[in-house]
Formats: structure tokens, C-alpha cells, sequence
């Protein structure tokens, strides 16, 4: 008997993936590489070994410095926004629940907005930015819905974070309009990027370990929060404590993704439900395949924006929206068909 | 085995049961009865600590409150009315989850938490739904099921309420009949809500009457279960007869005043 543990088969097919969507990602764009040459070049890049791929150093360069970085940042910001989600519709168990419920968007939106108005020539502190208002805009709705309704309670939480983010987003299409001349410079953060190279990466990577390792931990207790806050009580588990660690670890998950790619919407809703169609529902499985699919998607999701028009790039949101809608409503149909 | 004594909650201004005392020794079923709104869903789960009470509570002579949840969560299991059943869970993983209170808050369950539910599932006859998803069983599938979760906790105090909800005749004598081979196999004490009255009186030991949050009465069903009294309590007029085996049965009389 199985209990919380995905076939071994869907799980190497995940992982494999993954794999594949990274090697095509850095396969993807203007200069011609070869397949071959991009895993030679990927096992050469490995410590303690040494292989030939042939490529020229500019080849290399554009491999190492800008491909490189880009996939890496892809598979991190989609594994974050996917687990965080998953996160997220199990805390308040509900399947609409997103990684920017409350209030994380429309935090980072303004806090973005008001460097990008404000202090024109600080580019560079926009993550900085990103991070520290998705980070206000949680507290502030959990702050706002834990003094009006019932301590540890969901509903007043998401209606918080519903009046957190349109409060919010109010502010920030005001102060948007005093600068109509950054209008494109903010959509085009709004509208997602993950070209930001190394430097991003390594933003990125130090809460992205420590939030992903906390939400994969917390995969039984979600499954014991899934029957309930009584029946979690009456098996020995706060409910709210519970839920208090879990929201944290998303939202920290959320605002280093947001920090350092924008919004990128639909991956932390529709990767979690994928999953979950497909390999069960107990959160031991969907949380770390979630981490695996989303990071694959994402992937997938840039090559496909830098791609489609180029040179032009179109920015990731958009793509992982306008594929992914479609993508999504084809899971459910052939999952439908299958079940019955 | 377990005992309330002077026990009163409030929600919000109003008290919604007050000084209620009761007293349940090991491998005895009390079921608490009463009109719709008495309190009884609110007294289970006060005697679980889950709703802020006054008054004492006491599990296996340790009082509640001194418990830490996983230790209270060992010596006494609840399934509640209406359970959440998450969709996607198998039988297996839900009835698993009963083990809870044995595993460490970050840890797995071990091999013997396993086996213990494997034994629970294959006495409650659910092994060939082990690894069916919960929605896809029938009304009276999901009440074992909810049930072998509750005893996958091996607490000696089992607390149920309206364990028969939704349940076709059959189906409730199946799960009462049930609960009543494994209190008297294991030495479980049940105490349960149940509203239909001729059912309490068959199955219990004592029946607890509670009405507008007070104790109306409490005895063994004989003793509680007369014409007057639920009259009084319910507004209905009923007949009481003793059935084949000496216990009370409740008959309503058509066009009672």
C-alpha cells in the first residue's frame, strides 16, 4: 500500500523533465549550439571534470554567463511560485488560493513602483524593493485579518489579503500616474523577467533553500490540516501554528521569487493542481513535485518568451499565462476522462 | 474514564451549556441526546478541550487542561458530524493520519504505525478500499472510514458525534452494531451524540438529556426516556414502549397536540 509516496516512475518522469526542459532551455535562442555540445559543456562545467564540447569561448561565455544563470533563476522563481502555491491552498485549503493572495503582488507592485518614480537612478535596489513590500503586504494582511476576525482563522485572512491587495494596488496606479513616462518601465516589471543573470541567482538562492526546506517539511502536517481544524485538535496538532509556519515559509518563498522576476502569474495556481491530477493528493507528494514541475514550466515558459518573437523578447507573464490557461483546462479534460 | 464536573461554555455572550456533570466508566457508552440546539456537539467538544470551558475535565483521571494535545490526543479520539474529507486522499493516507499523535511534529510514520492501521482498516473491512481515493466511496463507507481513523489513534475514550448522519437504516444499525463489537473487544468508552432516540436507548448504557445547555435528565435509558419528559424537552408527543429486549422505543403519535 502507498502512503504519501508518488510511483517512482512519475517521479523519475518529473525529474527527467526537468532535466530536459533545462537542457532546452539553454539550447534556445540566437546562436546555434548543439545539443551535444550543450551537455558536453554541462558535464565540463561540473567540478573534477574535464571535457572537450567544441564550442568557442564566445559560445562559452554566452552558455556560462547568460543562458546559464537565466534557466537557473527560470527553474528556481517557478519552483518557488508553484510550491508556494501549493503551500497556500493548503493552509486555507482552497484550490484558488495563489502565491499572491495576500497582498505579496501588490505589495512588491508599489514598493517597485515608488523606487522606479521616486529614485530613478536606484535600478538596482529593485529587488531589494520587490522583496520588502511583498514581505509588507502578507504581514499587513495578516495583521489586519488576525485583529478582525477570529486568531488563526481563513476566511478573514483571504478577505484581508483581497482589501490588503486592491488598497494597495490603488496606491500604487496612483502614484503610477505621476510618472507616466516609467509606465513601460513598470509594466515591464510587473509583466515578469528572469534574465537577471548570476547576481539574481544568488539573490535568490539563500531563501529560496531555507523556504522550500521548511514548506517540504510541513507536507504531513498539511495533510492533517486537509481534514480539518477540529480533527487536527483532536489529533494532538495547533491548527494555527501550523498554518502560521506554513504561511511564513510561502511567503518568504514568494517574495524572493517576486524580488527577483516580477510577477509571473498562473504558475503558483495551476502547477500545484497539475500535480496534484496527476500524482495524488497528500501534500508529501504534491509539495516536492510541485517544486520539480513548476521549475520545469518556468523553464519552458522563458525559452518559449525569448523564442517565439525573436529577437523580441515577450515577457514571461504573459507566456505562462496565454500558455498556460489552455494547458491547464487540458489536464482537467484528459484527468476527467481517465478517472471515470 | 472520563468525567465532566460543573462544565460550562460560553460562545461569545451566550452560554451554551452550563454545569453540565457527567460520568462515563471504562467500556460504557453514554450517549447524550437532546433537541437541535441542546449543546450536545458543543459538550464533545469541550470534553476535548476544543471549546474554552469552565468547570473540570477529567480523562483517565489526569485533568485535561495539565494534557499537552498529543497526550490528550492519545487518550481520546473524535470523529466529528459532517468530516472533511479531502478528495484526492486515499482510504490508506487518511486512516494514517490517525497515527499523528505518535509521530514527532516534523517526522514520519514508522513501520508500526503502518501495521497498526493495516490491522484497523482489515477489522473494519476496508482493506480492498485501501487504495481508493475519498470520493469515491458511498455514505456508509465514509462513516467507517472516518472511523478507522478515529481508532488508528488506539485512544481507550472514543468520542462520536451523530456517527449516523446521512445513514440509511441499515447502514446506521451496521455502524452502530459496529462501534458496539469494539467497545466490547477493546474496553473502548464511547460517548456519542446520537438524535435518534430509539437508537440511543438500544445502543447505550446511559443516556444524558440535555436541553437549553442544562442536564434534563440522565440515567439509563429507561430512566430518562419517558412520555413526559420528552414531551417536555422535544415539543413532540410520543409513544414509549418497551421493545423485545427491555428497551425503550420511541413512537411518534400523528397529530400530537
Amino acid at each position: 500500500m502507498r502512503a504519501g509516496k508518488a510511483r517512482p516512475l512519475l517521479v523519475a518522469a518529473a525529474a527527467g523533465l526537468l532535466l530536459a526542459s533545462m537542457l532546452a532551455g539553454l539550447l534556445g535562442g540566437a546562436a546555434d549550439i548543439s545539443p551535444r555540445q550543450a551537455v558536453l559543456q554541462a558535464l565540463d562545467w561540473l567540478p573534477l571534470v574535464e571535457v572537450d564540447s567544441g564550442l568557442a569561448a564566445v559560445e562559452q561565455a554566452l552558455l556560462a554567463d547568460l543562458r546559464l544563470p537565466r534557466v537557473l533563476v527560470a527553474a528556481t522563481v517557478g519552483g518557488l511560485l508553484a510550491v508556494a502555491g501549493a503551500g497556500y491552498q493548503g493552509v486555507f485549503r482552497n484550490p484558488l488560493a495563489d502565491p499572491y493572495l495576500l497582498g505579496a503582488a501588490a505589495g512588491a507592485g508599489l514598493a517597485v513602483t515608488v523606487v522606479i518614480v521616486a529614485l530613478p537612478g536606484l535600478a538596482t535596489s529593485i529587488p531589494v524593493a520587490a522583496f520588502v513590500g511583498a514581505v509588507g503586504g502578507v504581514m499587513l494582511a495578516y495583521a489586519l485579518g488576525n485583529t478582525a476576525g477570529r486568531a488563526g482563522g481563513t476566511a478573514t485572512l483571504v478577505l484581508a489579503g483581497v482589501a490588503v491587495t486592491s488598497f494597495l494596488t490603488a496606491v500604487q496606479t496612483f502614484v503610477q500616474q505621476l510618472e507616466v513616462e516609467q509606465l513601460q518601465k513598470i509594466y515591464s516589471w510587473i509583466l515578469g523577467d528572469v534574465g537577471g543573470g548570476w547576481d539574481q541567482f544568488f539573490l535568490v538562492l539563500p531563501y529560496a533553500v531555507v523556504s522550500v526546506t521548511a514548506m517540504l517539511a510541513h507536507g504531513r502536517m498539511l495533510d492533517v490540516l486537509s481534514v480539518g481544524d477540529d480533527e487536527a485538535a483532536s489529533l494532538g496538532i495547533r491548527a494555527a501554528r501550523v498554518r502560521l509556519a506554513v504561511l511564513l515559509a510561502a511567503s518568504l518563498a514568494t517574495a524572493a521569487a517576486v524580488a527577483v522576476s516580477g510577477l509571473i502569474g498562473f504558475v503558483g495556481i495551476v502547477v500545484p493542481h497539475i500535480v496534484r491530477r496527476i500524482f495524488g493528493g497528500s501534500y508529501r507528494v504534491v509539495l516536492p513535485l510541485s517544486l520539480v514541475v513548476g521549475a520545469a514550466f518556468l523553464v519552458l515558459g522563458d525559452l518559449l518568451a525569448r523564442t517565439v518573437m525573436a529577437p523580441a523578447e515577450l515577457p514571461i507573464g504573459v507566456v505562462t499565462m496565454f500558455v498556460g490557461a489552455p494547458f491547464f483546462v487540458a489536464v482537467l479534460r484528459m484527468t476527467r476522462k481517465a478517472a471515470t | 474514564m472520563i468525567a465532566a464536573e460543573g462544565l460550562s461554555v460560553r460562545l461569545g455572550r451566550a452560554e451554551v451549556l452550563h454545569d453540565v456533570s457527567l460520568h462515563v466508566r471504562r467500556g460504557e457508552w453514554l450517549a447524550v441526546i437532546g433537541p437541535n440546539g441542546a449543546g450536545k456537539s458543543t459538550l464533545l467538544r469541550a470534553l476535548m478541550g476544543l471549546a474554552g470551558h469552565r468547570g473540570t475535565v477529567t480523562l483517565d483521571g489526569h485533568p485535561l487542561e495539565r494534557l499537552r494535545p498529543r497526550q490528550r490526543a492519545r487518550l481520546v479520539a473524535y470523529a466529528p458530524q459532517t468530516p472533511l474529507l479531502p478528495p484526492d486522499m486515499t482510504v490508506f493516507d487518511y486512516a494514517l493520519l490517525g497515527r499523528t499523535p505518535y509521530i514527532p511534529y516534523l517526522g514520519r510514520e514508522s513501520r508500526h504505525d503502518r501495521a497498526v492501521t493495516e490491522g484497523v482498516l482489515a477489522r473494519l473491512d476496508l482493506t480492498e478500499l485501501a487504495g481508493r481515493s475519498l470520493d469515491h466511496l458511498s455514505g456508509g463507507e465514509r462513516q467507517r472510514v472516518v472511523l478507522a481513523r478515529a481508532l488508528a489513534q488506539q485512544a481507550p475514550v472514543l468520542l462520536l458525534d451523530e456517527p449516523t448522519t446521512a445513514l440509511d437504516l441499515g447502514h446506521q444499525q451496521q455502524v452502530l452494531d459496529l462501534v458496539d463489537r469494539l467497545r466490547i473487544a477493546d474496553g473502548l468508552t464511547v460517548v456519542s451524540t446520537l438524535h435518534d432516540l430509539s437508537l440511543a436507548a438500544q445502543y447505550a448504557d446511559s443516556l444524558l438529556l440535555l436541553s437549553r445547555g442544562r442536564v434534563a435528565a440522565s440515567g439509563t435509558p429507561a430512566q430518562v426516556l419517558t412520555e413526559a419528559v420528552v414531551g417536555r424537552h422535544f415539543g413532540a408527543h410520543v409513544k414509549i414502549e418497551p421493545g423485545p429486549d427491555g428497551r425503550p422505543v420511541v413512537h411518534l403519535v400523528r397529530g400530537g397536540p
